[in-house]
């Protein structure tokens, strides 16, 4: 059972010019439901965060939206998600398409065990977007410029990419999701593992590509949320309490549960 | 639902928040005193608590740097959000007021002392009685008002702050004519002006707290409007209703 009965979101869920939809999403671990009834829009060229306590269903519904879920077992997924107003868990969507389409940075940095050059080869080439090494070449130092990356690793493209540190290595990440040049990008936590400054140009670096991408991220700093995002989405086990836009959540929030919340007044 | 949220997780915030509101609550009571003093030594003709108001004017002084730091230390330590951070950086905009409240008052006293020994002139004293007990009261009115998140009482002491207004023009008026008929009384008549636009402007300062009351409140920002928006905005949800 939820906890608010027939609750209906505060606030602004809904965008003008939405990229993606989720409608009436309900989110099961076998028997356990772990998201009632969530309907978001997430607009074009928008950054949002998802915030909320832990296990309150960020991430669960996060990975709703490129269909990560399909990856866990016991996980179902109902309810509508789309983009550009198509529906994603339609029969004939193939998933890796989609996830180059909506891309995903993790919370740890995850290279591949391979040179720093074919950790952002990597994507282009299983969804055979180049048919020139030159090209490919292109792609690679395109995508490491737009994540802030190039000018660090440019002379070393053929290191392990194990070998960066944790920013670059999380940079390296996002340079990866960037090279199958995505329409929205992800983001859970993709800072937490991070040092002051390393998060510092990775949130730059959001504001930046919002320019290109929508965005939605997953991050337990208020500060964060706050600082990169332009509208607040608060997750509040497994409901979508509130929505409204980021200035406006953090100083005058409409619900008493994002009020506690952002105030630390959850025991 | 029942949940209480009125305690953070963090005891020392608690504490903390706590502090400067009751700090600032105690600069208000002082300051309260200060103009009701100076008020006295104008309207009494015994400037004898002229001095005690000067010197104690430092306290005031003290008082609105210490705490203005304590919300600083909120501000980087907590980094407060939403009805806390409304609340931080209302206290520090009160203690502010407080602080020229503080002036207005000694201002007066400074004029209590020079007009104390020539035989007074009874310009404007029931003006002077009535504004000055008027912005007492407002004081301590938005102070409670505060103290109790009370949104109506702020707006009561706008209102209060209108019918002062009013009142000054009307002194000021008193002041010319006189003015006019015997020229000598220029000088003393200066002193008095300057006592009553003293009043006026501690009248506009528990204005401005009374406006911080409603942003803490409801989270509207309603300085530099008008009355009626004011209710408004105070209680949006009235508004919605209709
Ligand atoms: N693979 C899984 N199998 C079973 N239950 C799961 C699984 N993943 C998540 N859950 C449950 O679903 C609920 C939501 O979890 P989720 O990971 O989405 O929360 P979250 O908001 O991302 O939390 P956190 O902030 O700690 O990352 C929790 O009750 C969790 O235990
Ligand atoms: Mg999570």
């Amino acid at each position: 059972m939820p906890i608010i009965k027939d609750h209906k979101t505060d606030g602004l869920p809904f965008s003008d010019s939405p990229k993606l939809k989720a409608r009436n999403v309900n989110v099961f671990y076998g028997e356990k439901q772990a998201i009632y009834d969530v309907s978001l829009d997430i607009g074009a060229n928008e950054v949002i965060a998802l915030i909320g306590p832990s296990g309150c269903g960020k991430s669960t519904f996060l990975r709703c939206l490129n269909r990560m879920n399909d990856t866990i077992e016991i996980c179902r997924v109902d309810g509508q998600i789309l983009l550009d107003d198509d529906d994603i868990y339609g029969s004939k969507v193939d998933v890796v398409p989609l996830r180059a389409r909506v891309g995903m940075v993790f919370q740890k940095p995850n290279p591949f065990p391979k040179s720093i050059f074919d950790n952002v080869a990597y994507g282009p080439r299983i969804h055979g977007l180049v048919e020139h090494r030159d090209e490919l070449h292109e792609i690679v130092e395109n995508s490491l410029k737009r994540a802030g990356l190039w000018n660090e690793v440019k002379d070393r493209l053929h290191a392990p990419g194990t070998g960066l540190s944790g920013g670059q290595q999380q940079r390296l990440c996002i340079a990866r999701t960037i090279a199958v040049d995505p329409e929205v990008i992800l983001m859970d936590e993709p800072c937490s593992a991070l040092d002051p400054i390393a998060t510092a140009k990775i949130e730059e670096l959001i504001d930046e590509l919002r320019e290109n991408y929508t965005i939605a991220i997953v991050t337990h700093s208020m500060q964060q949320a706050a600082r990169v995002s332009q509208r607040t989405a608060y997750f509040h086990m497994g409901q979508l309490i509130e929505v409204n836009p980021t200035d406006l959540v953090f100083t005058t929030p409409q619900h008493s549960l994002t009020e506690a919340y952002i105030t630390g007044r959850f025991g | 639902m029942e949940m209480n949220f009125s305690q953070h997780i963090s005891g020392q915030f608690n504490t903390d928040l706590e502090a400067i509101r009751s700090h600032m609550m105690a600069m208000g009571g002082l300051v309260e005193r200060q103009v009701a003093n100076a008020i006295e030594a104008i309207t009494s003709g015994d400037t004898s608590p002229a001095d005690e108001i000067i010197r104690r004017e430092d306290d005031v002084d003290r008082m609105e740097v210490a705490i203005d730091r304590e919300c600083t230390q909120i501000l980087v330590r907590r980094q407060p959000a939403a009805s806390d951070l409304r609340m931080v950086l209302a206290v520090s905009r009160v203690v502010r007021d407080l602080e020229r409240i503080g002036d207005e008052a000694q201002k007066i006293a400074f004029h209590a002392l020079e007009i104390g020994g020539s035989a007074n002139s009874g310009f404007c004293q029931q003006a002077i009685r009535y504004m000055g007990a008027e912005v007492c009261k407002m004081i301590s009115g938005a102070l409670d008002a505060f103290a109790r998140h009370d949104v109506d009482g702020a707006i009561d002491v706008v209102r209060h702050d209108k019918l002062v207004d009013q009142q000054y023009s009307a002194a000021l008026r008193e002041l010319i004519t006189y003015m006019m008929e015997d020229p000598r009384s220029i000088g003393q008549a200066i002193n008095i002006l300057w006592i009553l636009r003293a009043i006026e402007r501690i009248g506009d300062h528990a204005r401005n707290i009374s406006e911080q009351v409603i942003y803490v409140v409801s989270g509207a920002d309603v300085r530099h409007s008008s009355l009626t928006e004011m209710e408004e905005r105070a209680h949006p949800d009235n508004a919605a209703e209709d």
